[in-house]
């Protein structure tokens, strides 16, 4: 990628207009979307607010995607802010989990429960930063775009999760897609009450998103990040290394990636499951190009994001001709509307 | 395994492999002319879904592939406004896409999931399909499949023998200087992200009403991201990238075979296969350690080894084109 | 289907004779064609002479529709045109050869001959286009291999490749700037012959060059930029030293460099080679002291970047030894030169030198300690505001770079220069600067002098290059001359070595 592009994905100060203007259409479209498809969009509004934060129970789900997704988000504020497109995040989740699974499984009967949790979520860290390395390394090292090398590393992942669960970590008797044997309950992340919210979860997530902040505004390691991600070429003249701080972007995104992943293991599912990314690194990709890489406004978009997310899972069971899948269309719609209104706020003051 | 099964293998390969065909031939046009189009995976789910369903509805076959191809147009719209006009980032445009689309196409889909529709009839070429071996490997499917062979022809044929297809590869190449010869790179560029989103829906209605028919959640999962790896491994050449398809189509039909050879071995892991063997490939013929890999090999020998396995990407690729 | 003998059949007299008059472009503030009129007549070859920048290439870009005039008229066998787009200017018979060729390198030969007909069919007849290339290849004796793809092609053979085409469009007003730049010898001698030939044809050639011994072997009638303005127009032949004083213009500038150079030494090169695009570059052995200022004149593009970024460490040398002071720093990474008190100052400001989207105080903080973890917000906002004041600078700590002046952008790279260093190196460091500053940068860089720092410095500014320099480097078309020194140069020996005699 040349200079050009990467500083053409940092948009300058851009008039609010353009950028209100296009979310609100985005609105408007999707409400007639929901319109078409038969409801009311209120009747939407008021069931995916119910789903979302009903009952204690499900606002602790949501706490729980939260906190994933704030690790993953918080990841890739680091590799956007290098100018890289960290599409391979859902594989560092995956290789995160296997990884933790696997300290579950070597430790889990052998060590206290919270030593073994606690090599878990080491585990998933080294294997989550395992991973992203590799994409680093074919990118810096092999010239081998980003982009591709890590869509490649995420079916590989997701092939080595599957082949696990379905070889030799199949539950007793017959594998199935619904995972691995659930763990015992000693090597589960301890839970607020009744709710699937786990403390450590949640600090976790909260540090890593306050630390990214810290780090992107406040370091000398964050304010080098930048520079090469605007300009590599400058920076490199200025004396920063350039490969040497894509590594480590990758590395930092891969350690975050891959706890969300061990999260994913002991505090949410409590087994590996096929799908245990969750697709929640891809939507942190949309949280971060939402924010436009500024880790400020991570926690309330990821918190949006997330409540979206669950709130939408039990809309087919309250309203019959509405599916699940309207939360990842809100969520498209509103990335795709900020981007656009991004292009016209650019064009205008270019004019 | 004896001649009969391996017919059967690489005829139901050429056949499975015909979506793939339409897309990466789709994708090769776009980025020739200078414009990723990232929202494949997004742009076939949908368009799979929005050609079931129109063809569902009216069941009209015709009306299913023209929904379809539509749906791919107007995605790609969204692609060339945002990559050509606003001149942001296509890797973003489009990764959003991607993700929106696949969404959307659940959502709307929903009501249409795991219905009868119509599908593509098969249609054996009299005379043609009585060739040996020849003829059952290639002409004894249906229409659509004999399309994509007219496809991959008049393609190759269209950027390698005509001016109009000189000045598409120029274009993406060399925007300024194409455009210093009278060249309209933005209405071209334009022209030739929403022909690539044509064959992308195209693409998609060929799963749903033919290879895959039907529609379900996430129906064509995949396809699109593989599409666009086999898009690199084809080197920007149609017939390369039509080779690529076959190749990931056979993968897919050795997979198959491979159920019932190895029982032990999950179906799961068996579906996953030729993708990850696919990127593998892609990942390791791109890589720049391959250089130093054959550099036991003479100077020229090593180049001609290298050209066939790669080729450089558009320069243009991906860059927005400012007139000034 | 494409049949090109239409082409030929369909063009006008071939002869055409070329007007431009009072022509005037304005760049922002820079007035880089003032009142400037050239008439060529047809069957003739006009050399179009200046320095860098005295808008040579600004004036032809005009004719052949690359850029549009502000004022002034343009006339083609008497007939005033306007031209919008370079395709415009084919259409009545304009072709313009570029400096870089603008051609599609992955692409064969035959391609690029074809590429952008406008009138060609639906399908290439690629024997008909290969016999008529072959046929014009053959009247100027080219060879060129229509299968070949373009990357694989010298400049030269690119350049040949271009002409061709555009004769093959009919075009009969050619325009080759600066055509002589990175071409062997061999492929100069095909090139003016060729380019005679045409003119015999009854074909108007307009060939842009800075080089004296080029324009006197070649053209009938020259005319003579200086700074955007005419200076005249002088038949072939005449004396060198005439075409220098109406290049140059005047006496050049004294030196006014105080003697700072301690006889310590700085930067030691033996033996060395730099690849650039289009030369290698030799040094035999090149010796500069503590304190003094080397200039390196020479079109733009001869190699001094090239030279600089290899001193610097930036890039790496081909062959031989480099030495910083009295360390070895051969085969060293650019962090070890970094180290050893290098500073490099680029020309492109915004692409190599400065990050856009970044303010001066996050410049500031970037170039702080790589020691400290925790950037010290006060005490960047604090070196930032002693910076914008010391160096004048036109903006405010918060203010994006991209925001500034030309000027400003350049002493915010001054401000951002660590101390103390033992060599800068630095392209044309006064470049869109009014006199006053000009002279105040150059006594922030003497003070780095006085105080032992050497500093190699490319201009196109000769002016500058004489006040400034104790030696002077002239760079040449692949060569690079002995270091001179300033007092022994004038005007006449500059401007011929600049043109390639030495």
């Amino acid at each position: 990628m040349t200079a050009t592009t990467r500083t053409d994905m940092r948009a300058p100060a851009s008039p609010l207009v353009w950028r209100i203007s296009a979310i609100v259409i985005s609105i408007l479209l999707l409400g007639l979307i929901i319109l078409v498809s038969g409801e009311s969009p209120l009747a939407v509004i008021d069931a995916m607010i119910g789903g979302a934060f009903g009952t204690p129970d499900k606002i602790g789900r949501v706490v729980n995607t939260l906190t994933v997704l704030l690790l993953c988000s918080a990841g890739l504020v680091f590799t956007f802010n290098a100018g890289l497109y960290n599409l391979g995040i859902e594989g560092q989740i995956t290789f995160g989990a296997i990884a933790a699974t696997l300290a579950l499984r070597l430790f889990g009967a052998v060590l206290p429960g919270p030593i073994a949790i606690a090599l878990c979520i080491i585990f998933g860290a080294i294997g989550g930063m395992l991973w992203g390395l590799l994409a680093g390394v074919l990118k810096v090292h092999g010239r081998i775009s980003e982009i591709f090398a890590g869509l490649g590393l995420n079916f590989v992942a997701q092939a080595l999760a599957i082949y696990l669960i379905f070889g030799p970590w199949k539950r007793a008797g017959v594998a199935s897609t619904s995972g691995t044997e659930p763990f015992n309950d000693t090597l589960w992340l301890g839970a607020f009450g009744t709710t699937e919210a786990t403390p450590v979860g949640v600090a976790l997530a909260l540090i890593a998103t306050i630390a990214t902040i810290v780090i992107v505004r406040r370091t000398h390691y964050g304010l080098r990040l930048r520079a090469v991600g605007r300009n590599p070429r400058a920076s490199f003249v200025l004396g920063i290394p350039a490969s040497r701080q894509m590594l480590s972007a990758f590395a930092l995104c891969g350690i975050l990636a891959g706890v969300g992943g061990a999260l994913q293991v002991s505090g949410n599912f409590h087994r590996l499951i096929p799908t245990i990314s969750g697709s929640l690194g891809y939507l942190g990709l949309l949280v971060v190009m939402l924010v436009n890489f500024d880790p400020l406004w991570v926690l309330p978009v990821a918190f949006f994001f997330s409540a979206l997310n669950v709130g939408s899972l039990q809309l087919p069971l309250v309203l019959e001709k509405v599916d699940s899948s309207l939360s990842g269309v809100i969520q498209g719609m509103l990335v795709l509307a900020a981007l656009i209104g991004r292009g016209f706020a650019e064009i205008n003051v270019k004019q | 395994m004896n001649l009969d099964q391996l017919i059967i293998i690489l005829a139901t390969a050429i056949a499975s492999a015909t979506p793939i065909v339409f897309a990466v031939i789709g994708e090769t046009i776009s980025e020739r002319a200078g414009v990723i189009n990232l929202s494949a995976e997004g742009t076939i789910l949908f368009a799979a879904m929005a050609g079931f369903a129109v063809a569902h509805l009216s069941d009209s076959l015709w009306l299913g592939f023209a929904a379809a191809a539509i749906a791919g147009i107007l995605i790609a719209l969204i692609v060339a406004f945002g990559a050509i006009t606003l001149r942001q980032s296509q890797i973003a445009i489009g990764f959003v896409l991607a993700l929106l689309f696949t969404d959307l196409s659940s959502f709307i889909g929903n009501p249409f999931v795991r219905i009868p529709g119509p599908t593509v009839p098969a249609f054996p070429i009299p005379i043609l399909k009585d060739i040996p071996i020849l003829g059952r490997l290639l002409f004894d499917s249906d229409l659509l499949v004999y399309l994509s062979y007219a496809l991959i022809v008049a393609t190759w044929f269209f950027f390698y023998r005509t001016s109009a297809g000189l000045t598409m590869r120029a274009i993406g190449e060399q925007p300024n200087a194409a455009f210093a010869r009278g060249a309209n790179v933005i209405r071209l560029r334009y022209l030739y992200v929403l022909i690539g989103g044509a064959l992308m829906g195209i693409a998609g209605a060929a799963f749903s009403l033919d290879f895959k028919a039907g529609w379900s959640y996430r129906h064509t999962g995949g396809y699109g991201w593989i599409a666009l790896a086999i898009v690199i491994f084809g080197g920007w050449n149609p017939l390369r990238a039509a080779l690529g398809a076959y190749f990931f189509g056979i993968l897919q039909s050795l997979a198959s075979v491979a159920q019932d050879q190895f029982p032990g071995v999950p179906t799961q892991v068996l579906t996953v296969l030729p993708f990850v063997l696919m990127i593998l490939v892609l990942v390791l013929t791109s890589a720049n350690w391959l250089d130093r890999l054959l550099a036991f090999l003479p100077s020229d020998t090593r180049r001609s080894v290298l050209r066939t396995l790669r080729a450089a990407p558009p320069a243009a690729l991906g860059q927005p084109f400012v007139q000034d | 289907m494409l049949c090109i003998s239409r082409f030929y059949s369909y063009t006008p007299p071939q002869r055409m004779k070329v007007e431009l008059l009072h022509i005037h472009k304005h760049f922002g503030s820079v007035h880089a064609n003032d009142d400037v009129s050239l008439v060529a007549e047809a069957g003739t070859i006009h050399g179009l002479l200046g320095e860098n920048g005295a808008g040579k290439s600004t004036l032809v870009k005009m004719l052949s529709g690359f850029i549009s005039r502000d004022a002034g008229e343009v006339k083609l066998d008497g007939k005033s045109i306007n031209v919008h787009a370079p395709v415009d200017a084919i259409r009545e018979g304009v072709g313009m050869l570029h400096q870089d060729p603008m051609d599609f390198p992955p692409l064969s030969v035959l391609e690029n001959f074809v590429a952008g007909r406008q009138n060609a069919g639906l399908a290439l007849n690629t024997r008909a286009a290969a016999r008529e290339l072959k046929d014009l290849a053959s009247q100027f004796n080219f060879s060129l291999d229509p299968n070949a793809p373009v990357q694989e092609l010298t400049v030269g053979e690119r350049q040949q490749l271009e002409m061709l085409r555009l004769l093959a469009l009919g075009t009969r007003v050619l325009i080759l700037d600066e055509p002589t730049t990175g071409i062997s010898a061999m492929q100069k001698t095909q090139l003016f012959a060729a380019l005679r030939q045409l003119a015999r044809q009854g074909k108007t050639v307009i060939f842009v060059s800075h080089k004296l011994e080029d324009v006197e072997a070649l053209c009938d009638e020259v005319t003579v930029l200086r700074r955007g303005k005419l200076i005249g127009t002088q038949k072939i032949p005449c004396p060198a030293s005439t075409l220098v004083a109406m290049m140059f213009g005047r006496e050049l500038a004294a030196p006014v460099k105080p003697h700072t150079a301690t006889g310590d030494v700085a930067l030691d090169l033996r033996d060395a080679v730099i690849s650039t695009n289009t030369y290698d570059l030799q040094i035999g052995a090149l010796t500069v002291q503590r304190g003094e200022v080397i200039g390196l004149a020479g079109l733009e593009g001869s190699g001094q970047q090239e030279f600089l970024l290899a001193c610097a460490g930036v890039d790496k040398l081909s062959h031989g030894r480099i030495c910083i002071g009295s360390k070895d720093m051969t085969h060293k990474s650019y962090g070890d030169f970094l180290d050893a008190g290098v500073c490099y100052v680029p020309a492109d400001r915004m692409r190599d030198g400065l990050i856009a989207g970044f303010t001066i105080r996050e410049h500031v903080a970037l170039r702080a300690s790589h020691h400290r973890i925790f950037i010290d917000l006060s005490d960047s906002l604090k070196v930032a505001e002693q910076a914008i004041d010391t160096f004048n600078i036109r903006g405010k700590p918060e203010t994006k770079v991209e925001r500034l002046s030309g000027g400003n952008q350049q002493r915010t790279q001054l401000a951002l220069m660590p101390d103390p260093l033992s060599v800068i190196f630095m392209e044309h460091p006064t470049r869109g600067l009014d006199i006053e500053s000009t002279i105040w940068v150059w006594k922030q860089l003497i003070a780095r002098c006085q105080a032992g720092c050497a500093i190699l410095f490319a201009s196109s500014d000769l002016d500058e290059i004489m006040q400034y320099s104790d030696r002077v480097i002239v760079f040449s078309g692949g060569r690079v001359s002995q270091p001179i020194r300033a007092t022994d140069l004038n005007v006449d020996t500059l401007g011929q070595m600049i043109g390639g005699k030495f």
